[in-house]
């Protein structure tokens, strides 16, 4: 995954509370091979009517070209698909603004080098009436923290961990082989402390509750 | 230590391999339970070269697309192919396989625990935000995205940052019909589908201490629904006497060990939380989702919100909720017409779930369709050696074999567009059954109840006479 400081691109704002992931990504979708591309599938029963066309007037659908996604509270809440993320950076986004998102959609997203980038309601509302009609040109600045729309500069938040995974890009597995020494000790430990830790063997213990 | 500490804090320092500056902690991890949706983790594996770190420690179940009709011959290719890739995986790293004709086969979240793969005081990820489930039994548990699959896979640890520690306590006695899922639904009601966000939830109180495993699973299995990743429940003579005789569970002397630590996985009395709030079990009422988010719920005897009442913020989206549910603004909940009602799920798939919708059905008969769904293989077979297969059958529902089916609809197991159902699952989002499905969480009991009339229905006066 590829690190970055600055983005400059379209915003789009959606203004709704509660976005889950179901919604983000229906299930149907998710046997896809990533390689296939999961863009496609971004908010896929909002974005269409029933005949399978596009709904002209859903803003992801006014604003094709958008990086930016500016949202409601709990943004991403439910499961722990990532494909949920994969289908917003599949799309082309590289940041969702909201006042909050759940917790697992939050670390998925940082994990694929897409910003949860946190705001204040007010200053949500700010950027949401910069835009014209929904969407607008926007600067997104990791470092410092901010992002400018139209007039507006808000500063938004973000664990300093997930600043630097975002900037540098890093993969999490190496990074932690390095501790290879560390964790290789904290099971051995484990092992002479409570060697309970590790499961039984599986015919070891009679079963119960009507099993074979 | 010598500040007073929390389960959270006992669990969090016991997995700790190191803490960066960042306050980002390296955890170990006990037990990785793996299913068909793992398959993107398994590719990044791939592309690596990696094998995984701790197979001992790693287990795989067949169930998000597990058939529920079938099994022997898997029509849909897709489907197909989600379970041959796990299978592959399994075997390829050499995992203990749970597949579809397995014995003990399963939803991984009634699974780890029936086979005693879940213990007090262990770490359990999985990529299933359900995995909030295990904590019931003092377990630090939480679901994890696929890129952290991939790394627990490859290094047995996982990333974490420290969540703030919250309690809900729910003192008294639960009245007859109420389970734990009423319990569940009315405090997310109550502090919102965000309200545990960015906390680990432990609950307690005499209420919670009388819930059987079954109930203390589906309280904290639902945590995710009010936002918090953890849920957990300090171990007892209750969670003790589940686990002792589990196939994977520790045996004989070693279990005696075990639950010497086991006995001090709680909080300290003067632990403090970032957050503490308190339930009355006597004030709980049956509960059902009317909208499409879980914090959108009412006890069964209310009348659907009127928009135009609420907080400018909740508004827009209860106006949206009742349009996509089909419901009209102040008129009751109860009586509401269902077309379907659906059983099962890694929130109500438990024998003890299966038996309270019994009470209800037993010798009565379904106005509307419904598929009964046992949360795993062992769940069938017991409920199927105390007739309550026989009493779901009589009664007009289709008895079918184990898996997540109705409550994600990956398996194809769907709700139709437009149709209504009352469902034991966890999410009512749109479109969470099925493209255009209308979803009312509730219990059980109501789901049974529900069934035999035909419409939402508060299920107390079907209990009367009854022995639940």
């Amino acid at each position: 995954m590829a690190g970055w400081t600055e983005h400059q691109g379209q915003a789009v704002a959606l203004p709704v509370h509660n976005i889950d992931t179901d919604q983000l990504i229906p299930a149907r979708f998710m046997s896809t091979p990533r390689s296939e591309g999961y863009g496609q599938f971004l908010l896929h029963d909002l974005r269409h009517l029933e005949s399978g066309s596009k709904c002209p007037d859903f803003p992801l659908n006014q604003f094709p070209q958008a990086s930016i996604l500016i949202a409601g509270r709990n943004f991403g809440s439910g499961s722990s698909r990532e494909a949920a993320v994969y289908a917003l950076v599949d799309a082309g986004f590289r940041a969702v603004v909201a006042p909050s998102f759940g917790d697992i959609f939050a670390s998925n997203a940082v994990n694929n080098g897409l910003l949860p980038a946190l705001v204040s309601e007010a200053d949500l509302e700010r950027l949401t009436g910069e835009l014209n009609e929904g969407g607008g040109s926007a600067h997104i600045h990791l470092e410092h923290g901010h992002i400018i729309v139209g007039g507006s500069k808000v500063p938004f938040s973000l664990d300093n961990s997930w600043r630097t995974k975002l900037i540098n890009g890093w993969d999490d597995i190496d990074l932690t082989l390095q501790h290879e020494l560390a964790i290789e000790k904290h099971k051995q430990d484990r092992r002479t402390t409570s060697s309970w830790v590790w499961p039984n063997a599986e015919d070891q213990n009679s079963q119960v509750n009507g099993s074979q | 230590m010598t500040a007073a500490a929390t389960l959270l804090d006992k669990l969090w320092s016991s997995h700790e391999v190191l803490t960066r500056e960042d306050g980002t902690s390296l955890l170990w991890v006990d037990r990785h339970l793996v299913h068909e949706g793992s398959h993107h983790a398994f590719a990044k594996l791939a592309e690596r070269g990696a094998a995984v770190a701790e197979p001992e420690l790693t287990f795989a179940v067949v169930d998000h697309y597990a058939p529920t009709r079938h099994r022997e011959h898997i029509a849909d290719p897709k489907i197909r192919r989600m379970i041959e890739t796990l299978r592959a995986n399994a075997t390829q790293h050499g995992l203990r396989l749970f597949d579809l004709m397995d014995p003990a086969q399963g939803i991984v979240h009634v699974v780890g625990p029936e086979q005693g793969l879940t213990l007090p005081g262990l770490l359990v990820n999985c990529g299933d935000s359900h995995t909030s489930t295990h904590g019931a039994f003092g377990a630090l548990a939480f679901g994890i995205g696929a890129t952290e699959v991939a790394h627990v896979l490859a290094t047995q640890t996982v990333w974490q940052k420290k969540p703030a520690a919250m309690r809900i306590v729910v003192d008294g006695k639960l009245a007859e019909g109420i389970s734990a899922k009423d319990i569940a639904l009315n405090w997310i009601a109550k502090l919102g589908s965000d309200g545990a966000r960015g906390h680990a939830i432990e609950y307690a109180g005499s209420a919670i201490r009388g819930l059987s495993m079954e109930g203390r699973m589906t309280l904290c299995n639902l945590s995710i629904e009010g936002g918090g990743r953890f849920g957990m429940v300090a171990p007892d003579d209750t969670t003790f006497a589940y686990l002792r005789g589990r196939p994977f569970a520790p045996a004989g002397e070693a279990f005696e060990k075990a639950q010497e630590t086991w006995q001090k996985l709680h909080s300290d009395e003067d632990a403090i939380f970032a957050k503490d709030v308190s339930l009355a079990a006597e004030e709980i009422a049956p509960t059902v989702t009317w909208g499409t988010s879980p914090e959108q719920a009412l006890p069964v005897s209310a009348t659907l919100p009127d928009p135009s009442r609420l907080s400018d913020e909740k508004q827009k989206a209860a106006r949206d909720a009742l349009d996509y549910m089909g419901l009209a603004a102040g008129r009751p909940i109860e009586g509401t017409p269902v077309d379907q009602v659906f059983l099962g799920s890694c929130t109500n798939g438990r024998i003890e779930d299966l038996r309270a919708a019994a009470a209800v059905l037993a010798g009565r008969s379904a106005k509307v369709p419904g598929l009964v769904s046992p949360g795993s293989a062992l769940v069938r077979h017991q409920a199927e050696q105390e007739g309550l297969d026989q009493i779901f059958r009589e009664a007009g529902l289709e008895w079918s074999a184990s898996g997540c089916s109705m409550c994600v609809g990956m398996n194809g197991d769907i709700v139709a567009p437009g149709k209504r159902c009352a469902s034991s699952t966890n999410r009512n989002f749109r479109g969470r059954q099925g493209p255009g499905a209308r979803t009312h969480l509730m219990s059980p009991a109501m789901v049974a109840a529900a069934a035999v009339t035909g419409t939402i229905t508060d299920v107390r006066p079907l209990l009367k006479g009854r022995a639940v």
